[in-house]
């Protein structure tokens, strides 16, 4: 099997868009703070407190889309936390946010432990199952990959749609990201900064909670520590990859979950076995450094990205 | 409501508010305890006595705040130049490779002249690995947070690689571990028979040294300036690149003096589970000291004592350990919340 | 003026008061606005008039005192409030967002956030009916971050207007635009009045609160100090009550100038995001001489001040330093070369806040000898270096080991203007010197150029206050948009003609290829 096999096989492109879900939910959450002037990097933290909440209450008796919700309100309270500390105080936006990945992880840790003190494996829930439209999903490559997915991946890409309606088609978009360009300009035509601001960090830790259950409820059937491993911050570098708008956002997560099935398949064949395979596993983070480096001159980033905005400061 | 500066805060402010953070990280503790339902005043007496209740428990704790002065001066040297360096992780195992690498056997040397080659080599090659974030920052304008961050990961699976290929144990059963320092190598215990090696030494010895830097150097009120008001430090014809390059390069070394004093005094040897994320606790660490290098010895403490204390409580009442992660997380908000609060009040109109 | 006399009161202010920490911004301040009414806020920098109006407007609230427009109460602390009672607001730092249309900007917190669309098409319509009624032409899709400043002062109007603002505040809206501009917006602010619109217009020029305003209430350090109908008054007795004494205007003695130091011949540096970088510039600057540099601020201003400051080098063209072409240009070279520099801002690049006066002293100096040696600091010698500073420049503080950012902006002048002066500095870079200096600051650092001059410094001194300009220039060149006018001797230009150079006239054809 070479490279074009994998390219024409519908599993590849199934895949691709599987693995782009849930980057594609935490990457438009933190588009939408860093659009109203927030960096949320307690999104790894939040993206594990999803991935455990969801799981767990699913595993406790509630149905999937209630899961789901948990996890989104799981990622709404340390959102709250996130954006109370770093919107009215003002406090640095780096150190919180690593403070809140750690709190987040941490607390997801302990409440495992805590509810499962004895297992040795993670007990499995019944995770969401592809749903096929009728019809489409009978296209060849083009049908497995876009029309056999869950209804999680359905809802990701609808989001992406969503959100970009409401930023450049609303006054709430328009007032969020006047936000993140110049507070002063949302303050002076009568609305709240913090409101906004606040607002935005919350929704948006929420749709990282659902990107984190995405892994436990969709991807994956139950919980493992480390089992975000870093894409929180590969989210992080999308954003600036899509240069704050959420279509391009979503494109480069596509384009990272190409590379990353790609290097999956590519361990199989006879010329993977030659490298190791720790080299491919190194391709997602690798890749998005290049990113960073390709995008970050050229992007028009928010004037008032980390810029805290207090009222009335002389 | 809103935040109104305060130019000349109050002692007690300043006292009570961190006072009132630690209080409440305290009682957050007990909820969690409570939570899992055991009495909340033993749990943090049994901490507290497995941190620092006899020789072992005390002896445990200052070896494991070792590589966390280390990780904590790296952070707290960068964070003064307003450098986020998130990968002292990644340094640390750099540190680590190049002690194993040169430590089994490479360099024909007694061991005094042995021990401080491996250490500069590891500062070295820490010093290198934050080096790249820095230039694509200085030269290419990409956020060091990010980048810093994924060469955590990609250091992780680099030191798997070498583990399970060239650096891999021929006797290691399988075990992706390296091969064990040679004698010469390794970092001798301070007092003999006592579990406490010359890595803490060198510790606090680096502490004292950063300070001297940050307070008495030419180099050091650059980094302070660059730090404080970039743009006015370039105006005032302040190197800022350079000094952010050199700020990197200390930095770096740092966290790689951790990787060398764990493999090289505790451990001997390297796998890849030789750091429990020192790196990331290095930035509570560096945070709850204010970013101050002598504070960073004392609060290196305060978390390791913590971490030790947790483990074995949670053997004795059954509690998660993971309550001393939830415990020092809570630290560091709750801080970083008391200290912007002693500069500035709250006004709700 | 007897109309307005009888007219309905639209708004009252009583007994404000406003303190930050120890200081007094507003003292029990009232007075009334009538219906069709222009007021003229006067004061120097820091009397107050800004906090007065951020109150009114609702960004900070009082700490005594009511606001009552049209006879309701205004519940203080909302900008939403204000707005909804009619009044509107031009803050002198522009509240636009960049990356958005002037639409939008317009539109931005008008209806609803919850509202599933922008409605946009019918306010489009609307925006154009108020500029061709107000006379303010721009247009409605462009992206405000490629707007001209005086093009961006328009859009802050059409918020107002937009919004129905039966109140118009206007802070220091004159300080970025050029005379003739400033015409064209009193030209608006009277079709205003005549629409029954009132207005406060807050300035401390003297000239423009005697062209525009029916009545002038004069702040002095947060005080109203007078309240006079503008006919019963000239701008003698304004400036009196103004700054509490009589102003002496700095003396030039006549002499003859010395050789060049520096000279600029056909520079260009490249453009900096919205700034214009410097286009074919040539410029000579004389011992024993202030060069003024008159121009409305963003015309190049700090792309002429960055080159000579050492942080831009030249794209094209060719500088000359007492004769010698710089090998290499920085910052370090430009304080080697025997350049001193004031910046623009005091706060962002003058200073370090969070240094001690000791430390802030050095900051460009701190690495030769006897500061550093062999990289060691030598902290005494740097304290002694600032106690003297402390000591000639009359800086008031508690002390050189106290952080500057407890200092005035004027006391932190002092201490930027000793640090540049000290060193014996064969040329001045004046960027701004006395931007919101009290009289005495202003007087002390004129006083202080002009001793450097006459002591056979070359001055460059870059103002936004064409009175300043004038006043203390032995010539004065026009910068706009990045190219520089012939040199003017002193007494050979009114105002009026600077203002056409200011506006781009005179500049020649090339401007209009490019």
């Amino acid at each position: 099997m070479d490279i074009l096999d994998i390219l024409l096989s519908a599993s590849f492109w199934a895949a691709t868009v599987r693995i782009a879900s849930p980057l594609i939910f935490a990457t438009l959450g933190e588009l939408i703070c860093e659009r109203a002037g927030v960096l949320n990097l307690g999104i790894e933290g939040i993206m594990v407190i999803g991935a455990f909440a969801g799981w767990m209450a699913v595993y406790l008796g509630t149905g999937l889309w209630a899961g789901v919700a948990v996890a989104m309100l799981a990622g709404m309270l340390f959102g709250l936390l996130h954006a109370t500390l770093t919107v009215p105080f003002g406090l640095s936006q780096h150190v919180v946010g690593l403070g809140i990945t750690l709190l987040a992880t941490a607390t997801a840790s302990f409440a495992y432990r805590l509810s499962l003190p004895e297992v040795t494996s993670p007990p499995k829930i019944e995770p969401f199952q592809p749903l096929e439209i009728p019809g489409l999903s009978q296209i060849p490559l083009l049908g497995p990959a876009l029309f056999s997915q869950t209804a999680l991946t359905y809802l990701a890409f609808v989001l992406i749609v969503v959100v970009s309606v409401v930023l450049y088609r609303t006054p709430l978009g328009l007032a969020l990201r006047a936000a993140g360009e110049n507070p002063a300009s949302v303050e002076a035509q009568g609305l709240s900064v913090t409101a906004i601001r606040m607002g935005a960090v919350i929704v948006g830790s929420g749709l990282m909670g659902v990107g984190g259950a995405f892994l436990t409820m969709s991807a994956f059937s139950s919980f493992f520590f480390e089992m975000v491993n870093g894409r929180g911050w590969i989210c992080i570098a999308l954003v600036v990859f899509g240069a704050w708008r959420p279509g391009k956002a979503a494109l480069g997560a596509l384009l990272f979950a190409a590379f990353d099935a790609l290097q999956v398949r590519l361990q199989q064949t006879p010329m993977g076995a030659l490298i190791p395979y720790q080299v491919f596993l190194m391709v997602p983070y690798v890749l998005s450094i290049l990113a960073l480096v390709l995008m970050s001159r050229r992007a028009e980033v928010p004037a008032a990205l980390m810029v805290p905005f207090n009222k009335g400061e002389r | 409501m809103r935040l109104e500066p305060i130019p000349n805060p109050s002692a007690l402010r300043r006292v009570g508010l961190p006072a009132g953070a630690l209080a409440l990280t305290v009682l957050i503790a007990s909820l969690l305890a409570l939570l899992a339902g055991a009495n909340p005043f033993a749990t943090l007496g049994l901490i507290l006595k497995g941190a620092a209740g006899s020789r072992f428990a005390l002896l445990e704790t200052l070896n494991r705040a070792t590589p966390l002065i280390f990780t904590g001066l790296a952070v707290a040297v960068a964070f003064r130049a307003k450098l986020w360096n998130i990968g002292a992780e990644a340094q640390l195992y750099a540190g680590a490779v190049v002690t194993v690498l040169l430590g089994t056997g490479a360099l024909p040397l007694p061991s005094v002249f042995l021990v401080p080659v491996i250490a500069a080599a590891a500062m070295l090659a820490g010093a290198l690995v934050l080096l790249g974030p820095v230039l694509l920052k200085t030269r290419a304008g990409v956020d060091e947070v990010v980048t810093t961050l994924l060469f955590n990961f990609i250091m992780l699976l680099a030191v798997s690689w070498l583990l399970e290929g060239p650096l891999k144990d021929p006797m290691g059963m399988g075990w992706p571990k390296s091969p064990a320092l040679e004698k010469a190598a390794r970092l001798p215990r301070i007092v003999e028979g006592l579990r406490l090696h010359w890595g803490f030494g060198l510790a606090i010895l680096s502490a004292i040294a950063v300070r001297v830097i940050q307070t008495r150097t030419t180099l050091g009120y650059e980094m302070r300036a660059v730090g404080l008001n970039a743009e006015a430090a370039r105006f005032a014809g302040i190197p800022v690149g350079r000094v952010m390059v050199k700020t990197a390069l200390l930095s770096g070394g740092l966290a790689a003096l951790a990787g060398f004093s764990e493999v090289a005094g505790l451990k001997g040897n390297l796998t890849l589970d030789l750091s429990p994320g020192f790196g990331y606790t290095g930035i509570i660490v560096a945070m709850l000291a204010l970013l101050n290098p002598l504070g960073v010895v004392v609060s290196a403490l305060f978390v390791a004592g913590v971490f030790v204390g947790a483990d074995s409580m949670s053997r004795a009442a059954g509690v998660p350990t993971y309550i001393a992660d939830i415990l020092l997380a809570t630290a560091l908000l709750t801080m970083v919340l008391a200290l912007r609060l002693t500069t500035a009040r709250i006004r709700w109109r | 003026m007897a109309r307005e006399a009888g007219a309905e009161v639209v708004l009252r202010l009583d007994g404000i008061t406003k303190r930050f920490g120890a200081l007094v911004a507003n003292d029990a301040i009232s007075f009334e606005l009538r219906r069709g009414e222009v007021i003229a806020l006067l004061g120097e920098n820091g009397a107050g008039k800004t906090t007065l109006m951020n109150i009114l407007f609702g960004h900070y609230t009082a700490d005594a005192g009511t606001v009552e427009v049209f006879g309701h109460p205004l519940p203080p602390g909302h900008p939403r409030a204000a707005l909804a009672a009619g009044v509107g607001m031009v803050h002198q730092h522009f509240t636009l967002a960049d990356n958005m249309t002037v639409l939008e900007n317009i539109l931005l917190g008008t209806g609803t956030l919850l509202s599933p669309r922008l409605g946009s098409g019918a306010a489009r319509a609307r925006v154009a009916r108020l500029s061709r009624d107000f006379g303010l032409s721009v247009d409605p899709g462009a992206r405000v971050g490629t707007l001209s400043v005086g093009e961006r002062q328009r859009v802050e109007i059409l918020k107002a207007l937009y919004r129905d603002a039966r109140i118009l505040i206007l802070d220091e809206p004159t300080a970025v635009l050029t005379p003739q501009e400033t015409t064209a917006l009193f030209e608006t602010l009277r079709k205003a009045v005549a629409l029954g619109l009132s207005v406060i217009f807050i300035s401390h020029k003297l000239g423009e609160v005697m062209a525009i305003s029916a009545r002038v209430l004069v702040l002095r350090h947060g005080r109203l100090v007078g309240a006079v109908a503008t006919a019963d008054t000239d701008r003698h007795k304004l400036a009196e009550m103004m700054v509490g004494a009589e102003i002496t205007a700095p003396k030039l003695s006549d002499h003859t100038p010395g050789p060049a130091l520096l000279t600029l011949s056909n520079v260009d540096t490249p453009r900096r995001g919205n700034a214009p970088g410097l286009n074919a510039v040539n410029l000579t600057l004389r011992a024993g001489q202030i060069t003024g540099l008159a121009g409305v601020s963003g015309n190049g201003q700090a792309a002429l001040a960055a080159l000579i400051g050492g942080l831009e080098s030249p794209a094209h063209g060719g500088m000359e330093l007492h004769g010698v072409v710089p090998a290499d240009w920085s910052p370090r070279a430009a304080l080697a070369a025997g350049i001193a520099r004031i910046p623009e801002d005091r706060h962002r690049t003058g200073t370090v806040a969070d240094f001690t006066l000791t430390e802030n002293a050095v900051l460009e100096c701190y690495a030769e000898a006897p500061f550093s040696r062999k990289g060691w600091m030598d902290w005494a010698a740097a304290e002694g270096f600032a106690r003297k500073i402390i000591e000639t420049y009359d800086v008031r503080c508690p002390g050189p080991a106290a952080r500057i950012r407890l200092l005035s902006g004027g006391n932190m002048q002092k201490l930027i203007l000793g640090r540049a002066l000290e060193a014996g500095p064969k040329i001045i870079l004046a960027n701004q010197p006395v931007r919101g200096l009290d009289i005495g600051a202003v007087t002390f650092v004129h006083n202080r150029l002009i001793a450097a001059r006459d002591a056979g410094a070359a001055v460059l001194l870059i103002s936004e206050d064409l009175d300043e300009v004038m006043a203390l220039s032995d010539v004065i060149h026009v910068i706009y948009e990045g190219r520089l006018s012939p040199a003017f001797a002193r007494g050979t230009m009114s105002p009026a003609e600077l203002g056409t150079w200011m506006a781009g006239h005179g500049f020649g054809e090339e401007s209009d290829a490019a």
